[in-house]
């Protein structure tokens, strides 16, 4: 994934190895079956995509949004939020009124 | 059965004011109509994942007392509603029809919710949808699928199924949905229904799970155009919470629709998208589509063709924009503060990191991967400018197409859906065709237009409703309550009666509720 500004052509499909790597990128961990099922399909739907490509040229401005908005900004008040057991009652686990979470530090670091 | 079901919302709300009926009774009525025909994952219409009755119940005594003591909260106070299961309701479970938020109850209500409530509306349950509302069929449910009542081997539509089939079913009068790519529009027109999505920003977003905030919109799903717009009056307007909500008022939009059933269209000029009008319909559709243009031609308007080239790339472009936006929404799920967790097996101590793997692999379903991934692929470097700035060129070419064609006409129709109701399984493993489904609704939200799908008969081959898409200017809703009130009255009077009635649903299904509404 570290290509510099490819034009994607006809014929750039996606591999298995790109989609495990993107897998990791997004935190899923996919099972070889799952890989194996899901490579092709988004080599088939990225083939059906592609025709953008080169539909818009430089002169043409991106939209990020459909409604131009810009700074919206309200008065900065104190407004009552959640109490601590109101944002702690879904939590998968806690403790001491603070969310419990497995160790942060991964085998790498 | 009760006769109250059949009934609109608006009558409802007449037959409230006027004592003729308590808001107990057609919540029960409703409730029990529920109880007859949604079934489960296995069989019936499974519209509802969640159905909470007792509050409900609760809520229809209150407004009971309201209406004795002459202080209702509004028109619609008392008329029982459904709630897409994307929308966060204190007390009921919110899980979007992903595993990821299995029992989840969220700690606040959607602003959308909260006017519901402020209105006296007593929330009947959480709609079935695909899940995030990444689908066109509903099969995406981590909880099975929603079955379409007119021909229950038939899927709704999606992402909004649960909704469009409860009102179809006559299991609630009124349901809110959203709408990303179609998701309120082409349930609605395989169902029969009425479904609407409003101009971008002009109803709240706070409190509806996000899958692409850029294209996501709340809207009304109904029987009739009235009703939709009298739920839509209610819950549009300005919100301080949501930061794209559009500070302009609500226009007067039953008002329109009112206008609109006259049925006069005199100096209406309506442009026929070129586009989305050829190749790639049924025959059926097609036929009822013709049908309509030549009503509307009756009823005083003048129907032109419009052009809107770009529209061609629109679904391109939406494939990309929407997992993009996606996979970076989908992130927060990371099984820390809220939603499943799950350890990875044969692992001492896992780091978050691998726990969130693990957590993120079993709490989303296929299509939800497919679009994560799809996604993070298009934001990656070196493919971003090809795929994610380009999809966002295309996006600004497709609204100049839409300013180009208001400036010559009023409204721009198509038909909604380019089939009716397709076989449940028929496309589920194929996502290309699935997508294809929302070929017509999509410019729209790319461009943050109102739209709103509209009965227009059967088709012939099948027997399975049609929808007519019309759509406006940003900001210009009413023209869309007008215009859908006329196509409403032309073809209830072409038929004699309404698109959709008990005696066109399933005969598989009861056709009467569990009891009589005892007075």
């Amino acid at each position: 994934m570290s290509q510099t500004s490819e034009t994607p052509g006809a014929s750039a499909q996606i591999t298995r190895d790109e989609v495990a790597h993107l897998a990791n990128l997004a935190r899923i961990e996919l099972s070889d079956a799952e890989l194996d099922h899901l490579a092709p399909q988004l080599s088939v739907i990225l083939d059906s995509v592609r025709s953008i490509s080169a539909v818009a040229g430089d002169d043409v401005p991106p939209t990020s949004h459909p409604m131009p908005l810009v700074n919206v900004f309200r008065e900065d008040v104190v407004r009552p939020g959640l109490s601590a057991d109101e944002a702690l009652a879904m939590a998968p686990e806690s403790e001491q009124q603070r969310f419990s979470v497995p160790r942060i530090l991964g085998d790498e670091q | 059965m009760s006769d109250w079901l059949t009934k609109t919302a608006a009558e409802l709300a007449e037959a409230l004011a006027a004592g003729e009926v308590t808001s107990v009774e057609l919540t029960r009525a409703h409730l029990d109509r529920i109880g007859a025909v949604d079934g489960d994952a296995g069989a019936g219409v499974h519209a509802f994942l969640h159905v909470d009755a007792e509050g409900a119940l609760a809520e229809a005594e209150a407004s009971d007392a309201r209406r004795a003591a002459g202080t209702p909260l509004s028109s619609l106070d008392g008329v029982p509603i459904a709630v897409k299961d994307v929308l966060t309701t204190v007390g009921q479970p919110t899980t979007c029809g992903s595993r990821m938020l299995e029992g989840w109850i969220p700690p606040y209500d959607a602003t959308v919710v909260a006017k519901l409530r402020a209105a006296g509306l007593p929330i009947l349950g959480k709609t079935n949808m695909d899940e995030f509302a990444m689908g066109s069929s509903t099969e995406h449910s981590a909880y099975g699928p929603t079955r379409n009542p007119w021909n229950l081997d038939k899927i709704p539509g999606g992402s909004g199924g649960g909704s469009a089939a409860a009102v179809a079913a006559f299991e609630a009068p009124l349901a809110l949905g959203t709408d990303t790519g179609g998701s309120i529009r082409q349930p609605g027109a395989v169902t029969g229904t009425v479904g609407v999505k409003p101009t971008y920003g002009s109803i709240s977003r706070y409190g509806l799970v996000a899958m692409a905030n850029s294209l996501d919109q709340v809207g009304p799903v109904t029987r009739t155009v009235l009703d939709a717009a009298l739920l839509h009056e209610l819950v549009g307007g300005h919100d301080p919470l949501d930061s794209t909500s559009i500070d302009a008022p609500v226009p007067d939009l039953v008002g329109a629709a009112r206008d609109g059933a006259a049925g006069d269209l005199t100096g209406l000029k309506v442009g026929v998208i070129q586009e989305l009008s050829g190749d790639g319909y049924q025959a059926g559709v097609r036929a009822r589509f013709q049908e309509t243009l030549d009503l509307l031609v009756e009823a005083g308007a003048e129907v032109v063709e419009v052009s809107c080239p770009n529209f061609v790339h629109a679904l391109g472009a939406y494939y990309l924009i929407m997992p993009s936006e996606a996979s970076s929404n989908l992130a927060k799920f990371d099984a820390m503060r809220y939603g499943r967790r799950v350890l990875p097996e044969g692992v001492e101590a896992p780091s978050a990191e691998a726990v969130m793997r693990a957590s993120r692999d079993a709490g989303f379903g296929d299509e939800v991967k497919r679009r994560i991934i799809l996604g993070t692929y298009a934001l990656s470097s070196g493919y971003y400018d090809a795929y994610y700035g380009q999809a966002q060129k295309i996006r600004t070419l497709i609204s100049r197409d839409f300013e180009a064609a208001f400036a010559s006409v009023d409204v721009l129709v198509s038909p909604t859906s380019p089939t009716t109701a397709f076989g449940l399984g028929e496309k589920l493993d194929d996502p290309i065709a699935m997508y294809l489904n929302d070929l017509a609704t999509i410019p729209a939200n790319l461009a943050g237009v109102p739209g709103i799908s509209v009965p227009a008969g059967v088709a012939e081959e099948d027997g399975l409703p049609v929808g007519f898409q019309v759509l406006a200017p940003a900001l210009a809703d009413d023209r869309l309550y007008r215009v859908g009130a006329a196509v409403e009255a032309l073809w209830t009077r072409r038929l004699g009666g309404p698109v959709l009635g008990l005696d066109k649903l399933d005969p598989r299904l009861p056709a009467a509720g569990a009891s009589e509404v005892t007075r």
